[in-house]
């Protein structure tokens, strides 16, 4: 990028100056009328701090996989009959009979589990740089609420085929409601018929499902704008998570730095995304799927996608039925409250030298749990649910609070420049932007 | 008759107060009035509600035997019990039963004997909603050569939920005995279920 663009940029902390001037009678019109040329250069240009990583690419990443579900799912429903009578054939019948309906769906299909692999980097991420702490507590909790709308979305999808596995997978989900029956008995038979619409999971239930696994998508939408929007207002973390002192020095317009970089890690993602629809599609599927549903007969081992796993896992540890459900929601809602139960000022792990170890051993428990969640709820497995369930949530109401408080910071940067300019010196001299 | 400023100033219940606080309650209440159909049409549908019941003929299940039947989408356990088996329900102390309700849809507080769970006279005939009261799994214990579990009734392999040869919950996640169908012998072996 040319040096005068960067130095037409103002020195106010905070934002660049967006310097929009229309250019043509046509848009000096339109500006006048409705400036939203305008307003995208501006919201293009938001001061990035210029330190971070690739994990930073993620945001991007699932923008990019928002935009193949909607796409590829809207194509899905020209083809799909939501009814418990033909569904199943419908999709067998997409699948063999309609030009590239296999692509389509496995698009579809694949598309949903690296949907949730980025979501998991992307919130690892915001863990361990502390981005959810102050000033960035409303971004992260509109977060939280985007992935509880990708699981229910992805929940009520896997319904669609109408499999063996989606069948049971609905069964056992929306029982988990009538576990209020030892709440108010009743309450939870009520419930779960009103969700079935009649005595078990049958066509009623699967055409409200698919009416929502089509509506919800579109809430999804409203909410990563809601997020984008409070990203804007409070800027980007970064790997210090030090604030931005100074814009000129320390951030660059995210276009065309960032829309660069992002587009590359998208491109390096859309590779790995056509390894697996081209070459192994049903790698991360049930084959059970591939039976049409029978209500008469229970498959053996009734697991859920991969990315369910670590809460199917925290469901199965308690022994009691209400006790499983809490567990499992508790283990998303708790993550509403991590701006407010760490307790440490220093918000990234880089200088946390005990919650920089404590991190990893969360993850380990997380990968732990999805390894459980995969297998028989029998024997000693039972047992490891269950320790790696208290973990869980030890780490997050017990370690995380308490570690703010004893920790030691490691010692820090002043500011993002004195890391840049000590990683410059280190290594080879760097491009520095024009003063 | 017109609201003066001081009425406004002084703070007293005016006009204007009379209809924020009006046009709120009605549209708090027509909001909920309306809410309620959008709400109550994923009820089960006037169709659903009216399913037949149905009649099934027992003669040809042999002791020892079970089948299962559909009624109101879901599956019906019927099992002719081995004498041994009504003997080793029988036997059990209510008392040290997790669930002691024997869950007869149309009763409360019925205790869950193996008499309460069957028909007087008929209690080699056990007949039940076979969907596991944890979340909803078909219990494995039907066919011959399935896994009956610890007691010897069914095994849930979903998350691992034992009943016994009554039906009754006894170990593993269910809270609840698995329930028993309003049903009545219209013959000495034929049954009318619903
Ligand atoms: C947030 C975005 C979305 C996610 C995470 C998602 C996820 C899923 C998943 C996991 C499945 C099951 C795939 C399988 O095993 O075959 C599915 C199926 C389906 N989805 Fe989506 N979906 C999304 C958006 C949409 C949208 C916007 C539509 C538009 C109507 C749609 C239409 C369908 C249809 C018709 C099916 C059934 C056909 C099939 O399974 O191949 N999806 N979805
Ligand atoms: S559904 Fe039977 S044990 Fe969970």
């Amino acid at each position: 990028m040319s040096n005068e663009s960067i130095a037409s940029v103002t020195h106010e902390p905070g934002s660049f100056e967006h310097t929009y001037q229309p250019k043509t009678a046509f848009t000096r019109w339109l500006d006048a009328r409705l400036p939203v040329i305008r307003f995208a250069a501006h919201f293009m240009a938001m001061p990035t701090p210029r330190n971070i990583k690739y994990v930073w690419a993620f945001g991007a990443i699932l923008a990019y996989f928002l935009v193949v579900q909607l796409y590829s799912g809207i194509i899905l429903a020209m083809h799909y009959a939501p009814n418990s009578a033909i569904a199943f054939d419908s999709i067998e019948k997409l699948m063999r009979d309609t030009s590239y309906g296999w692509l389509m769906r496995y698009t579809h299909v694949v598309g949903a589990s690296l949907f949730f692999f980025a979501v998991y980097i992307h919130m690892f991420r915001g863990m361990y740089y502390g981005s959810y702490k102050s000033p960035r507590e409303v971004l992260w909790m509109i977060g939280v609420a985007i992935f509880l709308c990708m699981m229910a979305t992805a929940f009520m999808g896997y319904s669609l085929v109408w499999g063996q596995m989606s069948f049971w997978a609905v069964t056992v989900i929306t029982n988990l409601f009538s576990s209020f029956d030892s709440i108010y008995p009743g309450l939870g038979t009520a419930i779960v018929q009103w969700i079935w619409g009649g005595f078990s999971v049958d066509n009623p239930t699967l055409n409200r499902l698919f009416s929502l696994h089509y509506m919800v998508p579109f809430v999804l939408v409203a909410l990563v704008a809601l997020h984008v929007w409070a990203l804007h207002v409070v800027g980007s973390n970064n790997p210090t998570g030090i604030e931005v002192r100074d814009v000129k020095k320390e951030t660059l317009p995210f276009h065309p730095y960032f829309t660069t970089k992002d587009m590359f890690a998208i491109a390096a993602i859309a590779i790995l995304f056509a390894y697996i629809v081209f070459w192994m599609p049903n790698y991360l599927g049930d084959v059970v799927n591939y039976e049409p549903a029978n209500p008469l007969k229970t498959p053996p081992h009734i697991v859920p996608e991969w990315y369910f796993l670590p809460f199917y896992a925290i469901l199965r540890a308690i022994p009691s039925k209400l006790g499983g459900v809490i567990a499992m929601f508790g283990a998303i809602v708790v993550l509403f409250f991590i701006p407010w139960l760490d307790t440490s000022r220093v918000r990234s792990c880089r200088y946390r030298p005990i919650f920089k170890w404590l991190f990893w051993v969360f993850v380990f428990d997380a990968l732990a749990l999805g390894y459980i969640g995969s297998q028989p709820a029998e024997g000693s497995w039972v047992f490891w649910g269950q320790v790696f369930t208290v973990y869980y949530f030890v780490h997050f109401l017990v370690l995380m609070p308490l570690v703010g408080l004893i920790e030691t910071p490691s010692p820090m940067p002043e500011s993002i420049e004195d890391d840049v300019k000590r990683k410059a010196k280190s290594t080879q001299p760097q491009a520095v932007p024009a003063e | 008759m017109a609201t003066t400023i001081d009425d406004d100033q002084q703070g007293g219940i005016n006009r204007r107060d009379f209809i924020y606080i009006g046009t709120a309650a009605f549209a708090a209440i027509g909001g909920a009035a309306a809410m309620w159909p959008l709400i109550d049409q994923w009820n089960p549908d006037a169709s659903t509600l009216s399913l037949a019941s149905i009649e099934v003929d027992l003669a040809p299940i042999q002791p020892g035997q079970a089948i299962t039947v559909l009624w109101r989408g879901k599956p019906i356990f019927i099992r002719n019990r081995m004498p041994e088996e009504v003997e080793k329900a029988k036997a059990v102390d209510v008392k040290e039963l997790k669930d002691p309700d024997a869950e007869v849809i149309g009763t409360a507080n019925l205790p869950a004997t193996d008499a309460n769970r069957t028909k007087p006279g008929k209690e080699k005939w056990l007949v039940m909603i076979g969907i596991c009261t944890h979340l909803g799994c078909i219990p494995k214990g039907q066919s011959a050569g399935d896994e009956k579990g610890p007691y010897g009734g069914w095994f849930c392999p979903c998350h691992g939920s034992a009943y016994d040869t009554s039906g009754r919950i006894r170990m593993g996640p269910a809270p609840r005995n698995m329930e028993i169908p309003p049903y009545r012998f219209v013959e000495d072996t034929k049954i009318k279920i619903g």
